[in-house]
């Protein structure tokens, strides 16, 4: 049985509008073990990104942590001082920002990006140690060590995206969260970049937390799936099984939509468009655009319950979980 | 040179876009520091007028692409070589048949955010074309026309009239573009990434309403993007572009199925398959070098596991490329031979 290193209960967010609470993360509740890749996928607006930034505590008004609980190693992540979990960040949890090819400054070289974090953790520590650490950290994610003298435009994007990656590896953190590392990289370099962060987790046992929406990278990198929908978390289990016998109705289209080399002419979309927030439909909030739907679907809302060892969904079709 | 120019002799069959030897190349800086980036090399394609046709592009960021689709779209000219339509070449037209050209050859962004100015209702963006060519005698007809068109895509207008752009999904703002190039009764649809800033969920309505266009309206389609994966169900004919460069180009199905080209390879080998089975070579992608463009001669597939010196490239492997290719396209050996005589 793994440990758990992070643990997240109940998680609210919502973002106030003036027409009201908009719940982008509506209740979601899952566990990341110790060494392990997870993947969160949904369509746009599904909510994953708002509840990659949530764990960091980084949602800035009109968005709010309304309620829940994120338990790294125990401690209640919600429950820290502004000092106390900037203390956190980059030490034990560190994002890789959605575009982070974009995240890094214009202005500065890469070894002083690289070191500004580790500074701010670490006061004593002699230049001499913190140029080997840059070349270290450069190494590890496969760059030359020649990269750190230079500027961000200098680089490819696939370049910038690994200098992301060694910049979050940088204080060795316990759980490294990737909001779609490489979505504005072509099909190549995205291999590439996922290889590096896959050799570096197994080295380093790091637990990730990928966050996407490509079903087939998910499929090559992770060993667990959460399928969000509407601020929801519809699906929960491995990799292997969700792809074989997916439960949820939506997570069986996601797999199916994109197009692949095998067949050729079939366009297989999700029928129907993601809902609003501000006004979801009643009951279970996939109901409009289901196959399956029954006619208590709109009334009950369905909670995410354990059809099966390690199974988790959200669906009318196996039950409600009875408490 | 590239390693893979070559022409495409199609008998006496017409061309409706129609590149020769085109070659783009870039100058920035001074007087003094001259930087010259080599965008485009050598490239040649002919787009049929008639039965209409779906031309893919695919290839990585700064292989060319939009390059090519800026030169065919006639908002650059190109260093060498030149750009047909119908026979007339796009930098030599006259003012009316530019204005012609600019009707019958429509173009598709890639970003639905950008295209828009946010100040105007969509329709703007629908009316504005129909006046300017004087498509519509009134402006009911003006209207009738538009709603046609946006039934065809598939959307209903009255959710798009008289809605702001940041009304709109990202998706359903593609389509509002896919519906004005239609207004247009174009001959050709260049779409530069149409899908790329599209949930992928709904691509597959974008793709379809992209096909409907040539099996019921005859336009063909000219289609950009580095995903091979969409690129291979739309396309008729495929044409992989790398480094500026033709790596290979031929039947969609005989490219994809039966890669000749190591870096077509390496595309196809790329693809994140959605079967936790099948999984990457655990090896990584060979590296990317750094290229002096300037001084490469010879094949620039410098990730090419089949790469030694740049200047020498197998013989047979283009052979085997070529007898892939369609009937009529001779090597760059050949017309080298031609010319030398």
């Amino acid at each position: 049985m793994k440990t758990e290193i992070l643990k997240v209960h109940n998680l609210r967010v919502y973002y106030h509008t003036p027409l009201g609470p908009l719940k982008a993360v509506d209740g979601v509740a899952f566990n990341l073990r110790t060494g392990e890749r997870f993947g969160l996928v949904g369509e746009s607006g599904s909510g994953k990104s708002t509840l990659a930034l949530a764990i960091m505590r980084l949602i800035k008004p009109p968005g709010r942590i309304e309620a829940g609980q994120i338990l790294l190693n125990g401690q209640d992540l919600l429950k820290l001082s502004k000092d106390e979990i900037r203390q956190v960040r980059l030490t034990k949890i560190a994002l890789v920002p959605q575009g982070a090819m974009n995240s890094l400054n214009p202005v500065m070289r890469i070894k002083d990006q690289t070191i500004d974090g580790i500074l701010n953790h670490m006061k004593a520590i002699s230049r001499k140690e913190l140029n080997e650490r840059v070349f270290e950290l450069l190494e590890r994610v496969g760059l030359n060590p020649e990269v750190a003298g230079m500027f961000p435009h200098e680089l490819s994007g696939g370049m910038k995206q690994r200098v992301c990656l060694a910049i979050a590896i940088s204080l060795n953190p316990e759980v490294i969260i990737a909001d779609e590392p490489t979505s504005a990289l072509d099909v190549v370099v995205q291999r590439q970049v996922m290889l590096t962060l896959y050799h570096m987790q197994e080295t380093t046992g790091v637990s990730v937390l990928l966050v996407g929406h490509d079903m087939g990278l998910m499929a090559q990198f992770v060993n667990r799936i959460g399928v969000m929908y509407a601020g929801r978390l519809v699906e929960v289990g491995s990799v292997r099984e969700i792809f074989k016998s997916s439960l949820h109705p939506y997570t069986k289209l996601l797999i199916d939509c994109p197009p692949t080399l095998e067949r050729k002419g079939e366009f297989k979309g999700i029928p129907g468009l993601p809902p609003l927030l501000l006004r979801p439909p009643s009951g279970c909030v996939f109901h409009p655009r289901c196959s399956k739907v029954m006619r208590h679907c709109s009334v009950e809302v369905p909670r995410l319950h354990e059809v099966d060892p390690g199974r988790w969904a959200a669906c009318h079709l196996y039950g409600n979980g009875e408490i | 040179m590239g390693c893979l120019s070559f022409v495409w002799e199609w008998g006496d069959m017409k061309a409706l876009l129609q590149a020769q030897n085109v070659k783009k190349v870039f100058t920035s800086g001074s007087l003094l520091e001259k930087n010259e980036t080599l965008a485009l090399e050598d490239l040649s394609l002919f787009i049929q007028e008639s039965p209409p046709t779906v031309t893919g592009v695919a290839g990585e960021s700064g292989s060319g692409k939009t390059t090519l689709a800026r030169l065919l779209l006639g908002f650059i000219a190109p260093s060498e070589g030149k750009v047909l339509y119908r026979g007339r070449e796009l930098q030599k037209m006259s003012r009316y048949e530019r204005l012609e050209f600019r009707r019958e050859v429509q173009a598709i962004f890639q970003d639905p955010f950008e295209v828009y100015n946010p100040f105007y209702k969509v329709d703007h963006m629908l009316t504005t074309p129909v006046a300017k060519y004087h498509l519509a005698s009134s402006r009911s007809e003006s209207r009738k026309m538009i709603e046609e068109a946006l039934e065809v895509i598939g959307l209903q207008s009255e959710e798009t009239i008289g809605r702001y752009p940041h009304q709109l999904s990202g998706g359903q703002r593609q389509r509002v573009m896919v519906a004005r190039a239609l207004l247009m009764k174009p001959r050709i649809i260049l779409a530069d990434e149409p899908v790329s800033m599209v949930d992928a969920s709904l691509r597959a309505t974008i793709l379809k309403s992209l096909l409907k266009l040539k099996q019921e309206f005859d336009i063909s389609l000219f289609y950009i993007s580095h995903d091979l994966t969409t690129t291979y169900q739309i396309s008729d004919d495929i044409l992989i572009l790398y480094q500026g460069s033709v790596v290979e180009v031929g039947d969609v199905e005989l490219v994809i199925k039966k890669p000749q080209h190591p870096y077509t390879q390496l595309l196809i080998a790329s693809i994140p398959q959605p079967d936790p089975n099948q999984k990457w070579g655990q090896d990584s992608a060979p590296q990317v070098k750094q290229l002096s463009i300037k001084v490469n001669h010879g094949c620039k597939s410098v990730r090419c596991f089949l790469y030694k010196d740049a200047s020498v490239i197998p013989g047979n492997t283009i052979g085997k490329i070529m007898a892939q290719k369609r009937k009529g396209a001779i090597t760059r050996r050949k017309r080298l031979q031609e010319s030398a005589r």
